[in-house]
């Protein structure tokens, strides 16, 4: 019954080039406080049809990194380094004039919270409509045609009398799904979804993931899902990304991370999550400390404060983005989980704590 | 399902709180319709337990929390707390038993007053009600902040220089000041990132351990109140629909609204990929017309005319695991989806 309500995206690239090809991205924002280092060398690319998810917690960066990618944050103060090339074209150098071209109709967005990013005094038709009609060169009528069927495509009941309402008059699902709508309406290549089911209760949030995979495989779409949820993204994403300080720490396809996990933090992050299969009363484990100031990062390893691995050596030396055994597996970590120098830390760390613990 | 009845209540000697009948109306302007945001709710409370209270937006979960509280007394039922009934009391008589009862809110940021110190924040009980001398308060201010995690050092700082967490952990601190018995946590954990809701969940145990707590938890992650509950109930639309220990419920729900609920849930492994056919359907209806019968019947896939005609009662189906559905899931039954229409407004 989903009809595509779209005009198809004309590639400029090869085949070959992957769709989103993102460079050692800096976003940094001046601050009376001082330069706040959000994004600080972000590298990934993303194929057409796939989904990366991005995890971290909050202040990791990673929505200040999908709005960096799409261009949608103030020039005034903000320092944007890095290259960012969308189906063959760079465009960290275009104009917010040019980039009018690919907002909504290349590249979309879906936020958090459905009742703010949608416009409460516009009928539900007319928001649809507006990007169909600035970007496709349709009529009215053709226009609210698309929408309608659009309407009907994320599963709204009713959807010629829903065109004619206000977002208000709807739930909260309801309106995620017009969210939806409206950032598909030009069948984008590249969807950004910020958190698109937080706000939403847990039986509605995988009837908006399912219909947002369904509207994917439909429309060969890319998905750059953010969350702090590894639970929504385990099922959903080819790749994860996992974020910690403004940088990746951490990137693998979806089974390789959950399977050969290196990095403490992506340990310590699934292991604080409270799982249905455990007895009630499990003590959860935790990660003691803070995610650091991004204003003045520590030297080293950023996580260093907090990691049950910690050595000398992670409180001095960066760790580099290094590749794992297997193929798309890279982490940022000198004292590996899973292996013989990680355990070696981890023992010799627990082993300290224990004397210490004594003396105290 | 959603059904009323009292089954599953126990003793009345041993309950610390006792809730019988509950209901709640919120009149809708002056149309003469009304929110059932509450109907015919009853559970109790052991001392020392935590109850998990567990269900969507909208289905009371809040209202329920706030009704014991009195805040604003519910319309009907009873509410018997400690041996006093707290309905009847009016005025002066019901804010003598308020430092008895504490809340914790959802938003750790906004129910701190955001011009005052961290240290009269907390003191504020204790200064109303006359608590111990001027050095006795001091000293009881800074064992309970220290309690919950606080650095001394940081008690003359107001609430905007500390993190969601730490605003999380002075609310407790709030709320056990005056030694209450029972408090009741609205979404303690939903404004914060999950390492910062396993320190918060771990710290409400250590709470209750030390200051021998009785605990209402009131959330919609089903594995955090899994965590932290001794008894867990499900609401719906204003409906209880099932209460039973929580390995029992999680591992054999009997109401196919639980069922449907833990199908839901996103599962941390990439190995079990969410299937499509086994999410529940449609939205809650709305409060203002709810459906005649079982008012969970709307979106059952094992709805029969029964179920419209005859509102069910919560009946025991195993020990200690109580359901109000007319033809609840069977041990070792799982939930089929796919009967009834998926979208009904």
């Amino acid at each position: 019954m989903t009809q595509p309500a779209s005009a198809p995206t004309v590639s400029t690239a090869g085949p070959s080039e992957p769709l989103l090809q993102v460079e050692d991205l800096r976003t940094h924002f001046e601050t009376p406080r001082g330069i706040v280092r959000a994004v600080d060398g972000v590298s990934f690319t993303l194929a057409r049809g796939k989904t990366l998810g991005v995890v971290g917690e909050s202040g990791s960066g990673k929505t200040v990194l999908s709005r960096s990618i799409m261009g949608l944050l103030p020039k005034r103060g903000t320092i944007r380094e890095g290259s960012v090339r969308f189906d063959g074209t760079e465009i960290t150098e275009l104009s917010p004039k040019e980039m009018r071209d690919f907002w909504g109709a290349r590249m979309s967005m879906i936020f958090q919270d459905p009742m703010t990013s949608l416009n409460p005094v516009m009928k539900i038709g007319k928001q649809i409509t507006e990007s169909i009609r600035q970007h496709l060169d349709v009529d009215k009528k053709y226009a609210n045609e698309l929408g309608e069927n659009l309407l009907r495509s994320v599963r709204i009941p009713e959807p010629e009398q829903r065109l004619k309402e206000y977002p208000h008059q709807l739930s909260g699902g309801m309106r995620q799904r017009v969210c939806i709508a409206v950032a598909l309406a030009c069948g984008p290549a590249l969807l950004f979804a910020d958190e698109p089911t937080t706000a939403l209760d847990v039986t509605v949030q995988a009837q908006v993931l399912d219909l947002m995979a369904t509207q994917q495989r439909e429309r060969f779409m890319a998905i750059v899902l953010i969350t702090h949820d590894l639970g929504v993204v385990a099922g959903r994403a080819d790749e994860i990304a996992v974020m910690y300080a403004g940088r990746i720490v951490e990137k693998a396809p979806t089974s390789v991370l959950f399977s050969d996990m290196k990095m403490p933090y992506t340990e310590a992050l699934l292991s604080s999550i409270p799982k249905i299969e455990h007895p009630s009363h499990t003590r959860l484990n935790t990660i003691p400390g803070r995610p650091p100031n991004l204003v003045t990062p520590p030297q080293g390893c950023k996580f260093a404060p907090r990691c049950t691995y910690v050595q000398p050596r992670c409180l001095e030396e960066d760790p580099p983005l290094m590749p794992g055994t297997q193929p798309g597996h890279e982490y940022r970590c000198w004292f590996p989980v899973g292996t013989p120098e990680g355990a070696e830390a981890l023992a010799r760390n627990r082993a300290d704590q224990a004397v210490t613990g004594g003396a105290a | 399902m959603a059904g009323s009845g009292t089954a599953h209540l126990r003793g009345d000697g041993d309950s610390l709180l006792r809730v019988e009948h509950l209901l709640v109306e919120f009149p809708v302007g002056r149309s003469g319709l009304k929110v059932n945001a509450v109907t015919d709710v009853s559970f109790d409370i052991l001392e020392g337990e935590t109850l998990g209270i567990v269900g969507e937006s909208g289905c009371g979960k809040s209202t329920t929390g706030r009704a014991v509280m009195q805040l604003p007394p519910p319309k009907g039922g009873r509410v018997v707390y400690d041996g006093v009934e707290l309905t009847s009391l009016k005025g002066e008589d019901l804010r003598a038993m308020r430092p008895r009862l504490q809340m914790i809110f959802q938003d750790p940021i906004s129910s701190l007053n955001p011009r005052r110190k961290v240290k009269d924040i907390v003191r504020e009980g204790l200064d109303i009600w006359n608590i111990g001398d001027k050095d006795s308060r001091d000293a009881k201010v800074l064992e309970v902040l220290e309690a919950v995690g606080i650095d001394p050092a940081n008690v003359e700082r107001r609430p905007h220089e500390f993190s969601g967490g730490q605003c999380q952990r002075i609310s407790i601190a709030r709320a056990v000041v005056t030694d209450p018995k029972l408090i009741i946590c609205d979404e303690p954990v939903s404004a914060l990132d999950v390492s910062v809701q396993a320190q918060i969940l771990n710290l409400l145990e250590d709470m209750k351990a030390r200051y021998g707590l009785t605990l209402v938890f009131i959330a919609h992650d089903l594995a955090v109140v899994k965590n932290v509950s001794d008894r867990v109930m499900v609401m719906y639309l204003g409906k209880v629909c099932e209460v039973a220990g929580p390995d029992t419920l999680y591992s054999q729900p009997a109401h196919p609204y639980s069922a449907a609920l833990l199908a839901a849930i996103p599962v941390p492994d990439p190995g079990t990929r969410p299937d499509a056919q086994q999410v529940l359907g449609g939205e809650i209806p709305s409060p203002m017309e709810p459906p005649s019968g079982c008012r969970f019947r709307t979106r059952c896939p094992r709805a029969q005319p029964q179920c419209g005609q005859e509102e069910p009662e919560l009946r025991e189906v195993a020990p200690g695991q109580y359901v109000a559905c007319h033809f609840p899931l069977e041990p070792g039954e799982a939930l089929t989806f796919g009967g009834p229409p998926s979208v009904s407004i």
